[in-house]
Order: structure tokens, then C-alpha cells, then sequence
């Protein structure tokens, strides 16, 4: 470190972005390298909220170490759930009831659009708008309302557990998330007059940090990130889960790869959900919510991994066990570790307002990355 | 009719009865200074409620409610608040220049309240180049500006002040072109005079599609001139921090902030004068009716009413546009409104010459 910054350009300056910024939603640190107002490098310094999740999953049972994983991409901590649970059932090969498939899929496109709907408000926060902030609550408000009466939390939830879900819906539920989809599809104009078809907006936006189709593979980008820049990547597509390849979807993508490209993405990604909701919620079949497992659960010796699509891109679960009644090592591949290290190439030559602008369309939770 | 000089007549009858000319003149100006400065106390509770309310309104929340009635004494408590706040001057900055800045932001804001006509017959200064005069003190604000961002020894500090420097220097000649539309069409660089040659109507309504340009260009310009979004790049909250006055801290911060919304109040001011009548009332051609009704309402009323409908106009840009880059923002003022807004003042000098408007 001190060697770069004596070896730094005249005229160069370096800011500490972060750990505590308003733009970084969170605690990330970027040391960024500006020349006026051109960016000339970006280094992202993680570390500052380590808290070695994956060594304290090593030390829980597969029951508990489920809970943990909530923390890490907090906004979508029923997929991550969700994940980690279908890992564990893989391991030890349960038969899931089709009525626990199914609320863990609402649970997790509800999850995507109030982790959407939340990235929808701090991006255009990122560009100086402060009101879509609050109309985006609005709606996720409605959907943490579900979520409280169903799981009885509204952040992590802790909802999923190897076998299935941990209590059955809300007699509420079905009634709740037709009112929310009603709710839904009578704003979502407001958000393209709010935001989307806002000259000053497009302007910020389009042609803005260029990610090509092949820098997102090189760079490990998945999810809205990738598929913005045309790469097909959705792992509810390519590798289904659960009942995702009988329910009819699309996968977005565009293929401008600039901060537009990607913001369409999530907004168009969002009605998608609402798809998915729609095909499902009428139609939850009857029967266990859980299956029988027994109270400790042990996997055979081995290696399981397991991917799911969250609101930020693949999340991958590895899980070696030695057979005993805590996994051996397990290792999460996060989708926002990969977007970030895509930023510095992203940002160079652009200027410090578009680098929060680009950090904005990557949609980072921190915690995800630095677990 | 509700005019104020009846008032200010008797008190300087009286006055110069029983004083000496020196000591009438001194005695007035310490009047008319402690006038200044309540006002300005006023207006900068008044704004900042109304700026809460408006941001409150439009982000579908209540806004403050819960100190006085209605949260009406909620800038009153911010103000305690800030008053009893430590005022921190940061290890490494300059000083004389860190508390010299938001002094320099105040006597600004404070300068620019002398030529305003607040009422018929209530101007603290009937200034015969009122006009210029606000435009070039005006202009003294980004001095400040620079020398908060400068003395701060902070980098945010120092890229907000470039910043406002580029974009206050810029959007002046757009604002004094569009000012100059008016100044045109009235001949007089006197406000008074020009608030007197709209008796038949205001400029907005007389001078055709080229003064409505001039009016669209100077709510942009001086958008920008005050720092507000979506030009506050100078701020650009989610950018630096804080822009300029990253560092400031208690009463210091406070001075920047209510000089921002008297700026802000004052911009309208001007702009209600020249363009919308300033305390003029509204009249329609030969409605005799209609015109003494609106006569009757209180000049100071027009003057106020129409100046914040102007701050509200300000208020809405905030609270709905996202931010400009810098570049786009330079882009704005050299590539469209200063070409267009120079086309323009030749368009209503031709006017004015071949006596087309109203």
C-alpha cells in the first residue's frame, strides 16, 4: 500500500471510499485513484465485517448451521436458506413434499422482488432521486408484512429447514399475496415514470460502466449483473431446482452490457417473479409441509454442492462432510464477491459520480461478499 | 392600501424631529438591520419546515409532527440543537479561511435582501442599478464556497468546492442573459421601475414565448446557482459525503444551511419580480370586478405568495430529479442554455425594439 502511493502519478489523488459512506451501502472500503474527476483505478479492501461464517458453520449441526447463512446476503436470506437446506437434503438424499417445494418457491420469488424492489430505491438514492427510496418501501413493506405472519421475522427468516419449511403458511398467506401482486401491478407504472423514463436518469445510465459478454465470464459475474451484458446465466434455467422447470418464466436478458442494460434487468426480472407467484399461488397442493427426518441429521462421508439463483446471482454451497454430525468444511460461492472484482474494470476512465452509479447497478450487499 | 409607508413616514418624521441627521440615518440602518435579520430567521424556519413538508408529501410520509402543533416547532428545536453543538475546526485546516467561509455564505445572503421589494413601498434600498447589483453579489457566493471546500483540508471537501466553482461561475451568464430579457423590455435596471412597468400585466404574460424561454432558462440556472438538485453536485450526497461542507459541524454548518435557503428564497424573490410582477397583483384586461378583488389582497401578500410557488417549484426539482454528472451539467450550460439563452435576448431586443409585446 505504501509503496502505491508513492509510486502514484502527479496529479493523482487517493480516496478513501468507505468503510463508512453513503455510497457504499454498507461497509465496503474502495481506495479508488482519481485523476480530476476521472477514475483511474478501483480497489475494493475487504475485511471489515469478517465474521468467518464459514469456520462457524464447521462447529453447528446441518440444523443450525442453516440459521447463520441468513446473515450473509441478508436481503435474500431465503434463498440463501433455501440453498443451503437443498444441499443437506441432497447429502442425504430426502424426498421433499411438493407442498414444501412450493412455498419455498414463492418464499424465494417473493424474496427476489423485495430485494429488487429495495435495489430499485438505492439505486436511484445512488443518483441523487430520494423519493423512489420510499416508494420501493411501499411495496416491500407488504411483502415483509407476509413474511412477518408466515415465518415470523421479517429480515432473516430462517424459514427453510432440511426437509422442508419450518412451519406451514399463514391461513392468511394466499389472500395476503394476492393483495400484494394487486398492489404490485398498480405502482409499477410510477416506478418507469419515477425513474426508468427519466431523461437525466437514461442519460446516467446508458453507455455507463461496459461490462462485455466475455469480461462478465472472465470476471465470474452471475445474475442480473451477468445478464445484463447478454450472458445466459440463470440457474433456475440451466440447472432447475425444485419445481422451477414445469413453471413458465423467462430469463431477462439484455445485451447492452452498460449500467441500463442491468437496470432493466432487475425492474423487467421483478414482473418475472410476479409470474412465477401468480402460476403458484392458487395452486399450493395439499399435504405435509415437512418431511420426516430425524432429529439429528448426519451426511455421509463425501462432497455436495448445491446452486441457486438469488436475487444477486448464483450462490453456491459446498459442503464436505466426514460423516459426523457437523460438516467438515463448507464453502459459500457468492454471487456478489464475483460482481465487485468487475468493478474496477468497469469504472476506469469514468467519472467518480457514474462509479457510484455502476456500484448501484451491481446491487452489493456486503455482508455477501465478505462473509 | 396597505401600503407601509405610512409607518416608516411617522417613524422617520419623528426620528429627524428628534435627532440630528447623523444619528436618524445610523438609527434607521440599525432598524432596517434588525429587520434583515429577523426576517432571516423567519425564512430560514419557515423553508426548512416547508422543505420537510414538501419532501414529506411527495415521499408519501407525514414529515415532522411531533414537536409543537403540526411539527411546527421542529426547525425551531434543529436550530437549539445546532446552536448548542460543538463547532469543530479540524486538525490541518486553515483556520482564519474555516470560519471565514460560512460568515462570508451569511453577509452574501444577507447583502442580496437589501434591493428586494417586499411589498409596495417596503424595499430597504431603492436601488437604482438593483438588477446588477444582484447579480454581482451574487456571485461573491462562491468565494465562500471555495473557501470552505479549500480550508477544510479534506479531498470531498476540496472536489465538492471545484465543483460548485464550475457550475456557479457557469450558470451565471445563462441567469444574467435571461435577466437581461427583462431588463430589456423595461429599460430601467431598477426593480422598482421594473416591477411599476408590469401595472398592466406581468412580464410573463406580455412578453410572449421568447420571455417564457427566459423564465424556463432562469429557474434552471438559478437551480443550479444555489446549489439544489439536481444540480447539488457541489453536495452529491451519495457521492461526497458532503461536498464542501463535509467538515462543519454545529452553528458553522448551520450558516451554510440557512444561507442555501435564503439564497434560495432570494433567487425566487428576484425571479417573481422580473418575470411574475413581484407584488403586483394579478389583473385580467378590462375586468373591473375581478381586478379591485384582487386588489384588495395585500401586496406583500402577491410578493410572498408568488415567491413561494417558486421556492415550491424548487422544492418539487429536488425531491423528483436524480443528480447531473459533472460533465452533463457543464454540457447543459455551454452547449444548450447559454446558446439559446443568448438567441433568446436578441429575440426580445427586436421585441422590445419593434414594440411587439403587450
Amino acid at each position: 500500500m505504501v509503496e502505491e502511493i508513492s509510486s502514484t502519478p502527479a496529479g493523482d489523488i487517493i480516496i478513501n471510499v468507505g468503510p463508512q459512506h453513503p455510497a457504499t451501502h454498507g461497509v465496503l472500503h474502495l481506495v479508488i485513484t482519481i485523476n480530476g474527476e476521472t477514475i483511474q483505478k478501483v480497489e475494493p479492501h475487504l475485511g471489515f465485517i469478517h465474521r468467518s461464517i464459514e469456520k462457524m458453520c464447521e462447529s453447528l449441526s446441518y440444523r443450525q448451521f442453516i440459521y447463520v447463512t441468513s446473515r450473509m446476503d441478508y436481503l435474500s436470506s431465503h434463498i440463501n436458506n433455501h440453498a443451503c437446506a437443498l444441499c443437506v437434503e441432497k447429502g442425504m438424499q430426502v424426498e421433499i413434499p411438493s407442498r414444501a417445494q412450493v412455498i419455498r418457491i414463492l418464499m424465494d420469488e417473493l424474496t427476489r422482488i423485495a430485494s429488487h424492489e429495495l435495489w430499485w430505491g438505492a439505486m436511484a438514492m445512488d443518483l441523487g432521486a430520494f423519493t423512489p427510496f420510499f416508494h420501493a418501501f411501499r411495496e416491500r413493506e407488504a411483502i415483509n408484512d407476509i413474511m412477518e405472519e408466515t415465518c415470523g421475522a421479517r429480515l432473516t427468516m430462517n424459514y427453510m429447514v432440511p426437509g422442508g419449511v419450518m412451519q406451514d403458511i399463514h391461513p392468511n398467506f394466499q389472500r395476503r399475496v394476492k393483495d400484494f401482486i394487486a398492489l404490485y401491478k398498480s405502482k409499477i407504472n410510477e416506478y418507469s415514470e419515477m425513474v426508468t423514463g427519466n431523461i437525466i436518469f437514461q442519460n446516467r445510465m446508458k453507455g455507463v460502466g461496459f461490462l462485455s459478454a466475455a469480461d462478465a465470464i472472465s470476471f465470474g459475474c452471475t445474475g442480473p449483473t451477468a445478464r445484463g451484458s447478454g450472458v445466459s446465466c440463470d440457474i433456475r434455467k440451466l440447472y432447475p431446482y425444485e419445481i422451477y422447470e414445469q413453471l413458465e418464466f423467462d430469463e431477462i436478458l439484455e445485451t447492452g452490457g452498460d449500467s441500463f442494460s442491468r437496470y432493466m434487468v432487475r425492474v423487467r426480472e421483478m414482473n418475472q417473479s410476479v409470474r412465477i407467484i401468480e402460476q403458484l399461488i392458487d395452486n399450493i397442493p395439499e399435504g405435509d409441509f415437512q418431511a420426516k427426518t430425524k432429529a439429528v441429521l448426519k451426511l455421509p462421508k463425501g462432497e455436495f454442492y448445491q446452486r441457486v439463483e438469488t436475487a444477486r446471482g448464483e450462490l453456491g454451497v459446498y459442503i464436505v462432510s466426514e460423516g459426523g454430525a457437523t460438516p467438515y468444511r463448507i464453502k459459500f460461492r457468492s454471487p456478489g464477491f464475483s460482481n465487485l472484482s468487475a468493478l474496477d474494470h468497469m469504472a476506469r476512465g469514468s467519472k467518480l459520480g457514474d462509479l457510484v452509479a455502476m456500484m448501484g447497478t451491481l446491487d452489493l450487499v456486503i455482508p455477501d461478499i465478505d462473509r | 392600501m396597505w401600503s407601509f409607508s405610512k409607518i416608516s413616514n411617522i417613524l422617520d418624521s419623528w426620528l429627524s424631529e428628534t435627532f440630528s441627521p447623523t444619528w436618524t440615518m445610523v438609527i434607521e440602518m440599525v432598524i432596517a438591520g434588525i429587520c434583515v435579520i429577523t426576517l432571516f430567521a423567519l425564512l430560514g424556519l419557515v423553508l426548512v419546515l416547508m422543505e420537510r413538508r414538501v419532501a414529506a408529501w411527495i415521499q408519501i410520509r407525514l414529515g415532522p409532527n411531533r414537536v409543537g402543533p403540526g411539527g411546527m416547532l421542529q426547525s425551531l428545536a434543529d436550530t437549539v440543537k445546532l446552536l448548542v453543538k460543538e463547532g469543530m475546526t479540524p486538525d490541518g485546516a486553515d483556520k482564519f479561511l474555516f470560519n471565514l467561509a460560512p460568515i462570508i455564505a451569511m453577509m452574501v445572503a444577507m447583502l442580496l435582501m437589501a434591493p428586494i421589494a417586499f411589498a409596495s413601498n417596503f424595499q430597504l434600498w431603492d436601488l437604482n442599478i438593483g438588477v446588477l447589483y444582484v447579480t454581482a453579489i451574487s456571485s461573491l457566493m462562491v468565494i465562500s464556497i471555495l473557501m470552505a471546500g479549500w480550508a477544510s483540508n479534506n479531498k470531498y471537501s476540496l472536489m465538492g468546492a471545484m465543483r460548485s466553482g464550475a457550475q456557479i461561475v457557469s450558470y451565471e451568464l445563462s441567469a444574467g442573459l435571461s435577466i437581461m430579457a427583462i431588463v430589456v423590455l423595461s429599460s430601467s435596471l431598477n426593480l422598482n421601475d421594473i416591477i411599476q412597468s408590469q401595472a398592466d400585466g406581468w412580464w410573463i404574460f406580455k412578453g410572449h414565448i421568447p420571455v417564457f424561454i427566459a423564465f424556463l432558462i432562469f429557474i434552471i440556472a438559478v437551480t443550479a446557482e444555489t446549489n439544489r438538485a439536481p444540480f447539488d453536485l457541489a453536495e452529491a450526497e451519495s457521492e461526497l459525503t458532503a461536498g464542501f461542507h463535509t467538515e462543519y459541524s454545529g452553528m458553522k454548518f448551520a450558516l451554510f444551511f440557512l444561507a442555501e435557503y435564503i439564497n434560495v428564497f432570494i433567487v425566487c424573490a428576484i425571479g417573481a419580480t422580473l418575470f411574475l410582477g413581484g407584488w403586483m397583483p394579478f389583473h385580467i384586461g378590462h375586468w373591473e370586478a375581478f381586478n379591485h378583488v384582487m386588489d384588495f389582497i395585500p401586496s406583500s401578500i402577491w410578493f410572498f405568495g408568488k415567491t413561494f410557488f417558486l421556492i415550491f417549484l424548487i422544492m418539487w426539482f429536488r425531491w423528483t430529479f436524480p443528480r447531473l454528472r459533472i460533465d452533463q451539467l457543464l454540457d447543459l450550460e455551454w452547449k444548450y442554455l447559454l446558446p439559446i439563452s443568448m438567441f433568446n435576448l436578441l429575440l426580445v431586443t427586436l421585441m422590445a425594439i419593434l414594440g411587439w409585446h403587450f
